[in-house]
């Protein structure tokens, strides 16, 4: 088990009364897709803010590269190698988009262009755009620039939360090959998804939570294949 | 010409609002609370420059540099102590904490260098540079007020909009849940906000009270409320509109003074802000919040 990028071990997560994460434990090795999923309010994304520190566990560990991220602070994850692309995108809408992506960029001591030019290859929508600001991009261009943003950071562990929500089918098509894509050149990356058919079609493994609990697991093939997968979140 | 000499006597006031409005509106801008104590760090940095230049006979260049580095600790310090333990707390209970500690700054002030107002010893000399035959004068402090106004303005916005360290100022008055995930420590650009904005306000003291020669612990109360007007009205968590509000406010105090009535002027200042924010609720240049889902 050393090997692990990610191990999520027992963590219990409270707000305020409210006992929103219930001892779930998982892991995300090297050069994996490792997705969570489940319905609205399962508790997907606090697992997410807790590895990210942005939120604390009552109790259970969250190790990132064999080390405990228990003591660090959120902006100190971000140098160890961990970047998430937060839920509804946030990118930062009154600053251009080449202002974004050096944000990304911002615990970086490098040069940055070559990394500029690797996330404006893999975005070329968003070299168009460079230096138009970015609230004024549509859903689809802010997803785009709020992975390329996470990807300037050049993470060990990419953590996306539901990077389909709100986009028109076609995008959320184009968003899953580019996730698919990066996966292909040997990202490791946890994602987080409502749209459970598409998140398990890519994904070398899953996990199933509900009201704060891991019900399921196994490959995205079991998963899809199974049938109470299907009956809950593929829609029959 | 007599209008010009008003016109340049508001836009040295002007100049003084804008350098503590900048204060405010940066403030606001990163930490979205309104820092009622900013005018009475003024007040600090003037006695620190008083005291260095008159007592211990220091350069006047000298008294200003040590005062914008006392009023920059001062400004960490107030944030660290009491605003930093309410970042979650609901906004009144941050804004009342600043009205006391406006309060406490004062009356530490009060005990420290008592009730008696000192005469301020203008940073450059009483002399003026005659225009025009003599007919239109300007001031040195006038001159250096305006000059050191433009200065900081543009510096200012430079620092904002090209360095990484202001980027990420920008980033943390947008989302700073977002600007945590990016690695930027929020804590830290919070406090250098604060010390930026009082350095400033160690620079609006000293000149306003070269200007204004009377010193008192309540010396910097009134034109902090005056400065925090005119980050309204320029639109507040906007720099440029800080400069346009600290300019026009100190414009129309000086005419209305001089045409209206200079009992009236504060009253004029204000019916004018009140206009203004009727037309525009978010200020002359403020930006109506707008978000694409």
């Amino acid at each position: 088990m050393s090997d692990a990028v990610l191990n999520v071990e027992n963590i219990n997560v409270y707000y305020g009364s409210i006992h929103a994460i219930k001892g779930i434990s998982f892991d995300v090795y090297d050069g994996e897709i490792v997705t969570l999923i489940g319905a609205n309010g399962a508790g997907k994304s606090t697992t997410l803010n807790t590895i990210s520190g942005l939120l604390h566990p009552a109790t259970g560990s969250v190790s990132f590269l064999g080390e405990s991220l228990a003591k660090i602070p959120p902006h100190k994850v971000v140098e160890r190698g961990l970047a998430q692309v937060p839920e509804g995108r946030r990118v930062f809408a009154q600053m251009t988009v080449q202002e974004n992506l050096e944000m990304g960029a911002y615990t970086q001591t490098q040069n940055i262009s070559d990394d500029l030019e690797k996330v404006y290859s893999l975005f070329p929508r968003l070299k168009e755009r460079m230096n138009q600001v970015a609230g004024t991009l549509s859903g689809g261009e802010q997803q785009m620039l709020a992975m390329g943003r996470a990807l300037m950071s050049r993470p060990k562990l990419l953590m996306l939360d539901e990077p389909s929500m709100g986009l028109a089918p076609i995008l959320v098509e184009q968003i899953f090959d580019i996730i698919a894509d990066l996966h292909r050149t040997g990202a490791t990356i946890l994602l987080v998804e409502q749209n459970a058919q598409m998140a398990l079609s890519i994904a070398s493994r899953g996990y199933v939570m509900e009201t704060g609990k891991i019900v399921t697991t196994g490959t995205g093939q079991e998963l899809l294949a199974s049938e109470a997968v299907r009956k809950a979140y593929l829609g029959g | 010409m007599i209008f010009l000499n008003y016109f340049i006597s508001g836009i040295s006031l002007g100049s003084i609002y804008a350098i503590i409005a900048l204060g405010y509106t940066m403030v606001y801008g990163i930490a979205k609370m309104l820092n009622f104590a900013h005018g009475d760090v003024i007040m600090v940095g003037a006695y620190v420059c008083f005291y260095a230049v008159s007592r211990y006979e220091f350069p006047p260049f000298v008294g200003v540099i040590l005062a914008m580095f006392v009023c920059t600790v001062l400004g960490m310090l107030v944030e660290r102590l009491a605003y930093k333990p309410l970042r979650q707390a609901p906004s009144l209970a941050v804004l009342i904490t600043a009205i006391g500690m406006s309060y406490f700054l004062q009356n530490t002030a009060l005990l420290l260098w008592s009730s008696n107002p000192k005469v301020f010893p203008s940073i450059v000399g009483r002399g003026a540079f005659k225009l025009f035959e003599g007919k239109l004068s300007v001031s040195h402090i006038t001159a250096l007020t305006i000059s050191a106004c433009v200065v900081i303005m543009i510096v200012l916005s430079l620092f904002i909009s090209k360095t990484r360290l202001g980027k990420a100022m920008r980033a943390c008055s947008e989302d700073k849940g977002a600007a945590q995930l990016m690695g930027i420590n929020v804590n830290a650009t919070i406090s250098l906000t604060f010390a930026i904005g009082s350095g400033l306000a160690a620079v609006a003291g000293a000149l306003l009270c070269s200007a204004y020669p009377t010193l008192m612990p309540t010396t910097g109360a009134l034109p902090g409320i005056k400065a925090f007007t005119a980050a309204v009205f320029g639109g507040i968590g906007s720099i440029p509109g800080a400069f346009l509000g600290g300019l026009m406010l100190g414009v129309i105090e000086i005419f209305a003074k001089a045409y209206i009535s200079s009992q009236l002027s504060d009253a004029v200042v204000f019916a004018v802000l009140i206009i203004v924010l009727l037309v525009k609720p978010a200020g002359l240049l403020g930006k109506q919040a707008q978000e694409k889902v």
